[in-house]
């Protein structure tokens, strides 16, 4: 009753009548006391008004008329139950022409009686099929297969038929068979009904050969079943084959292409193969596997396995002859696997066992026998094993698969054997089993408890430890897990830090541990990088303390350096940005800057920094001022003192002061006996009790990592437009004050090359020039077009607050509209029911009027017969 | 607890009778109970028992003609002063408990100043008593110790109008005293501690604010002591006195570091000032560039000549300066130097080039600050942008026509070079300073960048502000690594090892 449906009142109106109402809604129109005007209160220009003029009389007049056909139609029945339902097919929809509804009614006619067969039909049996192919289409192929050998009878209808039932066609066929028959019945010719009658008798006659025919088939099969029934019991397997080649004998040989279609048919379709596992599958099993092994430990530990074993089921031969011997031992071992293989350890085992058989000898005759029959028994066994296998000797000779399987199982009746013997040596394994690492780990909780894990284990028991956890909580397996690895990684990283602080340090372990700590930032980027962030916060933190209390800085431990390269081997340094590698950036530029350089581990420090400020940028080549700063002081320090002229050194190196000539070498004997080595990363923590030559050794293998990584640079920034000037304090200490003579070869070896990596470069510089700027273009009076709302005045607001007023809006337009529609259609019903029961007052006045006035005229009537019989 | 009750029956004893009054021999010898000291010496001051006027000597006054009265009062204020020089010996001495600085001498001072010991000739004398402030002074400030926590446990009476004056009078005077003695010798201990005193105090503005006073004085508005021209000349001689002598470099900084901001206001005449500002800026370093913010006051504010400024600020420039602590102080003020648009262009040129090529050592929160701000000087003085855009110019040259090492802008060449160093730096490790660099590229913007908020820049809030952004995801090695120097080329293992 809504507006919508008055709305498609108004469109369908015009279309199904449309010339009288036309003409007489100009003549309404045309009224001017139909139409009702509403003003406008400003005229707009452009703006279209659609309701400028009413017909209030018309739209009356068309709602009631809607009423009568819709709510007064469900007035009248709202008391009845009865429906009417008209099941004609299409009756309704007038999608669907006239043509088109006839026809498919006549298929769905068709369609119903098609199923209903002739119940008279006794011929025709339910249909037999066989591999889904009906009987009878087989027999067909057959028939036509045959029809080729014999000529005269094939063929569904011979001219003999046709003649019999058609009355054999035309003059010209009739001749013929009139012909044919004057020669196989001298010229006798026989009336139509014996023709008819030969005829059946005939077929008559076929078909009972034919069923004799199938009945014997079917006998000989029968048998042919029985048999096999007897001898199926013998035979384990391979009947459908057998079974098959049963039938291709009793067949009569088809053709070559029959052959090959029925091949075709019965051929090996492409079986979907296992499909491939997916990750949590295989972490699922890699877990289970674990379980496993650590089930299998925690009984080996135990002692369960002796007492399982006795209990286990001997398994009984078909040979058995079931006269009670058994042999005192059963010296055959059962099959067992281990990971998904066959024991192979049993080998080790068993030489193991002959030597501790050497101790014990009692044991050992044991062994020995057990042995012994081993060896022998390698024809014994096969035999062995195929009566146990049941009844391949059967079949044997005819199936050579089988016989294959059959020496599989042997060989795993050996392994078998071989892993009995383990029994045996289950004391010594147990103790072995209590140093074994567990198999399951639960995933730590706490640092601590990670930290008891993997106290007092050897690296690659540390390693094992932690892909074990790793794999026992893969995310995949638990909802938690994913949480429990990430907190592993923090652990592992604050585990990586102790031991670098360590008064020796285990730089040692910390290198195997970086794999799992690489393995685990692939898994959890996030967490490594919230975790690493930390690190180096708590680290700049510390420094910015330091500075506050002391006003000067020290360089970190050996930890918070390590930390720095993990920061380099974990996440790319060659970003522009990244959330972890800028931080450590950083942080490592105010170490350079504001660490004071007292003793020789701090240089040591600084020269590792310088290191790692190579190689963060050493793909991107971005340029690091405090790294030249940097080694341009470790230069200075290795100057004796005064000579500062001609170039600055920057904080945290002085011109003048204390701590220099910390990397100054001058005795003779030292500088000669120096070779290049690697400098020892634990120096950093504690700096050995050296005596003085290695000290000076150290001194200088820093002058020559300095050296080198002066060259590095050169190499690197050598793109820079101003690499003359940032190398310029540089190449100026190295060429003028840098001893160079007194130094040993070696070093002057690094020395030139640095050098030469500095000189090498060419001067060159193009005066620079700006980018063109985009040409401002000009402003233009084109107006502003805005959207033009609906509903609402008001433009303000975000397109999304518009949308949802506008739909305010509308919901209270269509609510008014609603309430006004039921509101009519009330005032309606109401009239209806007024008239109704005005009628129905009326009628009721008008019968009694009636049987008012019938009486009056029986009183009137009796009244005067009264008079008359008065009178008379 | 006996000494204490035998000190109190004494003090008893002398305030209750003039017969007694030999006991305060005894008293006296009870140092460390000198809140008692003070209770009978203030009570003796009340009641005028001390002899007023010029204090005749012990042993004249004894055999003189005074009478009996004077001479108790006489022999009286004789042990007062003993007690006095007594205090004023201890508070040099360790054991001198800082706490009782205001229970003892600066008792005396305040109840002196009460009951004035000199006889009030006419109404406008003095009453304060500058002699006991001397002792205190001269207590304060021991030339071979720090006293600073004394020193700031006697701030609070620099509160005071009156005590301010008199302790700057006393310190122009101990300066002179003792620098007097030693010859130019520096004195580290006794500079500082001076300094320490000196350089909290609190000058009023206005004349209406000196209204604390220690003592209450009627006529205190024909007095110089209410007024604040008197106050300001001799804070300035003070100062003066002070800067007169040779200072220890740590104090020359910290000196500078206030000048500007708590002696140069409070001056009669700042222009005084010059001649230590002068020396300071010819010093060089970092003294130098502290000295530049006094200059800056008395050039702006005092109509000072200064020859050849801007040479000596060009000169300034060197490595030390984005790593000295007063970056920031220093590079408000070059800025405010530089911010004058009539400075011709070879020099701004000369600034801008020199600048640039000491920031290629620069760490990158100085990076953060200079870049913007040689941005400002090419918006101030458009003349100078052909050191970024050189259109008709050579196409190659071999050397860059700057010449760092030249002291003399204009000779320089500053204007016929480009800003390398600047293109350098868009290769920074640093993404802001990068991006800050390669704004260069583009034409500027006409309005200038605020650098105020850049000049204090820490690199610790640089680290704080990249640690706290948040990444979206993030990017991760993909090369799988066997171990800590486990990766291609790895510089470590080439120069360090594992053990």
């Amino acid at each position: 009753m809504g507006k919508a449906a008055k709305r498609k009142k108004k469109v369908s109106v015009p279309s199904t009548a449309k010339g009288p109402v036309k003409s007489a809604m100009a003549a309404v129109k045309s009224n001017p006391f139909e139409v009702k005007v509403n003003r406008q209160k400003f005229d707009i220009l452009g703006r279209k008004t659609k309701n400028d003029v009413g017909l209030p009389g018309v739209s009356r007049s068309k709602a009631i008329k809607k009423r009568n056909q819709t709510l007064l139609k469900e007035y009248k029945e709202r008391e009845k139950t009865n429906v009417f339902k008209d099941k004609r097919f299409g009756e309704y929809n007038t999608n669907i022409t006239p043509e088109e509804k006839m026809i498919r009614r006549f298929a769905l006619e068709r369609q119903q009686n098609y199923g209903k067969k002739n119940i008279y039909n006794l011929n025709e049996d339910e249909e037999l099929t066989h591999y889904g192919q009906s009987l009878a289409e087989i027999e067909k192929l057959n028939d036509i297969v045959d029809s080729d050998s014999d000529t005269e009878e094939g063929g569904a209808l011979s001219a003999e038929l046709t003649a019999a039932h058609f009355g054999g066609g035309g003059g010209l066929l009739r001749k013929k068979v009139s012909s044919e028959q004057g020669d196989e019945e001298g010229d006798k010719p026989k009336s139509r009904k014996e023709l008819l009658e030969e005829m059946i008798a005939r077929s008559k006659q076929e078909k009972q050969e034919r069923q004799s025919r199938r009945e014997s088939a079917l006998e000989l099969t029968e048998k042919l079943d029985k048999d096999w029934k007897e001898i199926q019991t013998l035979m384990a397997r391979k009947t459908p084959k057998s079974e098959r080649k049963d039938k291709e004998v009793e067949k009569p040989k088809p053709d070559e292409y029959d052959m090959i279609v029925r091949e075709l048919g019965f051929e090996m379709k492409a079986k979907p193969s296992e499909r491939l596992k997916t990750e949590e599958e295989l972490a699922k099993e890699e877990q289970a596997r674990l379980q496993k092994l650590e089930a299998d430990r925690l009984r080996r530990m135990h002692g369960i396995d002796e007492q399982a074993n006795k209990k286990r089921p001997s398994h009984m031969s078909a040979d058995d002859l079931a006269d009670g011997f058994i042999l005192d031992k059963d010296d055959r071992r059962l099959l067992s696997y281990k990971d998904g293989k066959i024991n192979i350890e049993n080998e080790e085992e068993k030489e193991e066992e002959e030597e501790e058989g050497e101790e014990e000898e009692g044991e050992e005759e044991d062994n020995e026998n057990e042995e012994g029959s081993e060896e022998q028994s390698a024809s014994e066994d096969e035999e062995e094993d195929d009566a146990a296998d049941g009844h391949s000797d059967l079949e044997s000779d005819l199936e050579s698969e089988e016989e294959a399987a059959g020496n599989k199982l042997e060989k795993k009746h050996e392994a078998n054997e071989n892993e009995s013997q383990n029994v045996e040596k289950l004391d010594p394994e147990r103790e072995a089993a209590k140093s074994e690492l567990p198999y399951v780990f639960a995933a730590p909780e706490s640092y601590e408890t990670f930290k008891s894990l993997l106290a007092g284990r050897t690296i690659e028991q540390q390693l094992i430890i932690l892909e074990r956890i790793q794999k026992c909580n893969h995310p995949s397996l638990a909802v938690g897990n994913k949480a429990k690895l990430e907190k592993l990684f923090g652990f592992l990283l604050e585990y990586i830090g102790e031991l670098a602080t360590l008064d020796l340090p285990e730089l040692r372990t910390i290198d195997k541990l970086i794999l799992p700590l690489y393995n685990l930032c692939q898994m959890f980027p996030e967490a490594a990088c919230d975790s690493v962030r930390f690190i180096l916060r708590d680290a700049a933190h510390d420094l910015e303390e330091i500075i506050e209390v002391r006003g000067r800085a020290t360089f970190p431990g050996l930890d918070t350096l390590i930390y720095l390269k993990i920061v380099s081997l974990l996440f790319p340094t060659s970003d522009f940005w990244h959330p972890v590698v800028t931080p450590a950036f950083m942080y490592m530029s105010q170490l350079l800057t504001k660490c004071r350089i007292t003793t020789l581990q701090d240089v040591i420090k600084g020269l590792f920094i310088c290191c790692l400020f190579l190689e963060y940028v050493s793909f991107s080549k971005r340029f690091v001022p405090e790294l030249i700063n940097f080694l341009l002081g470790v230069l200075h320090i290795s100057l004796p003192k005064n000579q500062a002229q001609g170039y600055t050194v920057v904080h945290p190196f002085t011109p003048v002061g204390k701590n220099l000539e910390l990397l100054f070498v001058c005795d003779k004997k030292d500088l000669e006996s120096w070779e290049k080595q690697n400098v020892p990363l634990s120096i950093v923590t504690k700096l050995k009790e050296a005596n003085k030559t290695e000290i000076n050794h150290i001194r200088l293998s820093c002058l020559a990592l300095c050296f080198d990584l002066i060259k590095k640079c050169a190499a690197l920034y050598e793109s820079l437009p101003s690499f003359h000037e940032i190398m310029h304090p540089l190449r100026m200490l190295l060429t003028k004050h840098v001893p160079v003579n007194e130094y040993p070869e070696k070093m002057q070896e690094w020395y030139h090359s640095a050098l030469k990596e500095l000189e090498s470069k060419v001067k060159h510089y193009t005066p620079l020039i700006c980018e063109k700027k985009k040409p401002v273009p000009l402003k233009q009076y084109t107006p502003k077009i805005v959207k033009v709302l609906e509903f609402g005045k008001k433009q303000a607001g975000s397109k999304k607050e518009q949308e949802r007023k506008q739909l305010i809006l509308r919901h209270k337009r269509e609510l008014k509209g609603a309430i006004r529609e039921i509101r009519k259609d009330n005032q309606y019903l109401a009239r209806m029911q007024l008239s109704e029961i005005m009628e129905r007052d009326s009628a009721r006045k008008r019968k009694v009027k009636e049987l008012l006035g019938s009486l009056a005229t029986q009183e009137g009537e009796w009244k005067a017969m009264k008079r008359k019989k008065w009178k008379s | 607890m006996a000494r204490q009750a035998e000190l109190a029956a004494c003090l008893e004893a002398v305030l209750g009778s003039r017969s007694s009054a030999n006991r305060v021999l005894r008293a006296g010898a009870h140092r460390e109970r000198r809140q008692d000291l003070h209770r009978l010496f203030g009570a003796l001051l009340e009641r005028r028992e001390l002899f007023v006027g010029p204090l005749p000597e012990e042993d004249a006054a004894l055999g003189g003609d005074y009478s009996a009265e004077d001479k108790y009062k006489i022999w009286m204020r004789h042990r007062y002063r003993d007690c006095v020089g007594c205090l004023g010996e201890l508070m040099a001495h360790d054991a001198f408990q800082v706490k009782e600085l205001d229970s003892a001498p600066m008792k005396f001072v305040e109840l002196e100043a009460q009951h004035p010991l000199i006889k009030i000739e006419w109404k406008g004398t003095l009453t304060f008593p500058c002699d006991l402030l001397k002792v205190v002074v001269d207590g304060l400030l021991p030339t071979h110790e720090d006293a600073s926590l004394l020193i700031s446990r006697f701030q609070e009476y620099m509160e005071f109008d009156d005590v301010r004056y008199f302790v700057m009078k006393a310190v122009t005077a101990s300066i002179g005293q003792v620098m007097q003695k030693t010859k130019q010798r520096p004195l580290p201990f006794y500079q500082q501690n001076v300094f320490f005193l000196i350089s909290p105090i609190n000058m009023p503005n206005k004349e209406s604010e000196m209204v604390k006073f220690m003592v209450k004085q009627d006529n205190r508005e024909e007095l110089k002591l209410s007024k604040l021209q008197a106050h300001r000349q001799v804070f300035e001689k003070m100062w003066l006195t002070f800067l007169k002598h040779k200072l220890p470099t740590g104090l020359y900084k910290k000196v500078l570091v206030i000048l500007h901001d708590s002696v140069l206001p409070y001056m009669n005449e700042p222009t005084l000032m010059m001649d230590f500002l002068t020396v300071a800026y010819g010093i060089g370093g970092a003294i130098s560039l502290l000295a530049l913010n006094g200059l800056f006051i008395l050039i702006h504010q005092h109509n000072l000549e200064y020859p050849d400024f801007y040479k000596k600020l060009y000169s300034l420039l060197d490595p030390s300066i984005y790593h000295v602590k007063y970056r920031a102080r220093f590079f408000h003020l070059t800025d405010l130097f530089l911010s004058s648009s009539h400075l011709p262009a070879y020099l701004v040129a000369a600034f801008i080039k020199r600048l640039s090529r000491l920031a290629l050592t620069a760490p990158p929160e100085a990076l953060l600050m200079i870049i913007p701000f040689i941005c400002n000087l090419f918006r101030r003085h458009p003349a100078c942008r052909v050191l970024v855009h050189r259109p008709g110019g050579p196409a190659d040259m071999s050397e860059d026509p700057y010449i760092m090492e030249e002291e003399e802008p204009s000779a320089s060449r500053a204007l016929e070079s480009s800003l390398w160093e600047i293109q350098s730096l868009q290769s920074h490790y640093h993404p802001d300073v990068a991006k800050a660099a390669a704004v260069l590229n583009q034409s500027l913007s006409e309005m200038e960048d605020d650098i105020s908020g850049l000049l204090e820049l820490s690199a610790y809030e640089l680290f704080d502000k990249e640690v706290k952004k948040k990444a979206a995801d993030v990017p991760l090695e993909f090369e799988l690594v066997r171990g800590l120097f486990g990766k291609k080329k790895d510089i470590f293992a080439e120069h360090f090892s594992l053990d």
